[in-house]
């Protein structure tokens, strides 16, 4: 579980976050969602301890970040996985050599148990026949699911995904959403999705956080996003034609 | 104001550099791919450069020794001197500050643009450490190439001159013998360490620095020639001032 409390960020005298404080639950996909520039990424990043808050902390299972000394803060690090927007794979790396990356930084194990578990990964993530292409020789689709391969294999108890299926055919992007959510089942992991595509809220959005220029707007799960009177919430989710066109068909009975 | 930041903030890269080393086996491997990289890769321009260089200079000085009372073994003397204190160390240098150093900044630029970067730091991993220290290893190998440019320069000066007519073999062979100074070979491996750092270090700084896309990329390549060029030759000035002076 990781607690956000009042957590405050800026940049040159602009403050992007403003106070955001929730919460999100171990085993579930939390999202978070905002229109561009509402500070989702900045949120993101400071989750991850890329950015230092200027105010407020982030709790991991008990541990507040800020309170921890550099070593200790590079132990929890490495309990995290990261699924980037663009992948951020190792261009001069198979895809093999990508995933096994993190056990060859963290672990002492023999190559022989890394690339098992490095084939252990791949198969779960429906790419048995690609560890020895380079990512440039497999499509964006593939590329996420290395990179989600990459996140899982050292069995990190949280994972991270900025906009994990931008760039996707919506086909792709529901396979992708469906393999992030099972894997946070089936690891009992904390995930944190940034994301604007409503389509992922409705697949995965077991808890989603909306923010509007730095603050926290609403929070809710995919059901309750539906149902709210909040005006910005609606205003982004029938941005969209096609759930306007849903909305108005329901209202009309159709 | 501007560059006292940059200057600044160069420092502290070094000293992330050199902090939280990334595990042994793991940073073996990249120092040999930086090696084949940086050093086993600029050998053929090397050579190529250095025997033309060698070349030029035998048949410049041979024609502008007009006055027949100095022996013509000063072509083989002004050859060596030329080639193993200057060009062979400062100039294939400036070469490299556009080869190496644009290859470097816009290997680790493209990193930052594409978040592999961020990727390395999240995986709580010194990315100036696992980015920079190998390039700074593998440079150290950097003093190999200068030597055997400074022989391929000398062997150019050779072929242009004897197989040129502007003077016999063993005149040249005298000549080239005459007045050895060996502290001179010090001095320009000395330079050539300083430069290997400086061809390492200034280009991964504008890389790992950059902001924006690939438009920026280029830029930083450009900026990282510019200023590792410059600071080859105000130290070449600084260290020839210093160690001949």
């Amino acid at each position: 579980m990781i607690e956000v409390t009042n957590l405050h960020k800026g940049f040159n005298g602009e403050e992007i976050l403003k106070g955001i404080t929730t919460t999100f639950d171990r085993g579930k996909t939390n999202l978070i969602i905002g229109t561009s520039g509402s500070g989702k990424t900045v949120f993101l990043k400071c989750l991850l301890g890329l950015f230092t808050p200027e105010q407020g902390s982030i709790c991991y299972d008990g541990s507040v970040y800020s309170d921890l000394n550099e070593e200790e803060q590079r132990d929890l690090r490495e309990q995290m996985g990261m699924v980037f927007q663009g992948s951020a794979l190792f261009d001069s790396m198979t895809v093999e050599e990508n995933v096994m990356f993190p056990l060859m930084m963290f672990t002492k194990q023999k190559r022989e148990e890394m690339l098992e578990r490095v084939h252990e990964v791949l198969d779960r993530v429906h790419l048995e026949n690609a560890e020895k292409k380079l990512p440039s020789e497999i499509s964006g689709g593939m590329q996420k699911r290395v990179a989600i391969a990459r996140a899982i294999v050292t069995r990190p108890k949280y994972l991270f995904c900025d906009e994990p299926n931008s760039g996707l055919d919506p086909r792709t992007a529901i396979v992708i959403d469906n393999l992030i959510k099972e894997i946070t089942e089936e690891y009992n992991i904390t995930t944190v999705i940034n994301t604007h595509d409503m389509n992922s809220v409705m697949e995965i959005g077991e808890k989603i956080v909306f923010l509007k220029n730095g603050n926290l707007e609403w929070e809710g799960d995919k059901t309750q996003i539906f149902k709210t009177d909040n005006k910005a919430v609606t205003d982004f989710v029938y941005s969209s034609n096609l759930f306007k066109k849903v909305r108005d068909a329901q209202l009309k009975g159709l | 104001m501007f560059y006292l930041d940059d200057i600044g903030r160069y420092f502290l890269m070094l000293k992330g550099v050199f902090s939280r080393m990334t595990k042994g086996s793991v940073i073996r491997n990249l120092i040999f791919k930086e090696i084949d990289d940086l050093i086993i890769g600029s050998l053929g321009i090397t050579v190529f450069l250095a025997f033309f260089i060698g070349a030029v200079v035998a048949i410049q000085t041979a024609l502008n020794l007009t006055n027949p009372l100095i022996p013509k073994k000063l072509i083989a003397f002004a050859s060596r001197q030329s080639v193993i204190l200057e060009f062979a160390p400062t100039f294939i240098s400036v070469i490299m500050a556009g080869k190496v150093g644009s290859f470097i900044t816009s290997s680790i630029g493209t990193m930052r643009v594409t978040e592999q970067i961020d990727a390395l730091e999240v995986m709580g991993i010194n990315s100036l450490n696992y980015l920079v220290f190998p390039k700074i290893i593998a440079m150290l190998t950097y003093p190999f190439v200068i030597a055997i440019a400074m022989f391929t320069g000398i062997c150019g000066a050779y072929i242009a001159g004897v197989y040129g007519g502007f003077i016999s073999s063993s005149e040249f062979l005298t000549g080239l013998r005459e007045e050895f100074i060996p502290y001179h070979l010090v001095y320009a491996f000395i330079k050539t360490f300083l430069y290997s750092f400086l061809l390492a270090t200034i280009p991964s700084f504008h890389g790992y620095y950059m902001k924006g896309g690939a438009l920026e990329v280029g830029k930083a390549s450009t900026s990282a020639f510019v200023w590792t060029t410059v600071s080859i030759i105000i130290s070449n000035y600084i260290l020839t001032q210093l160690l001949l002076s």
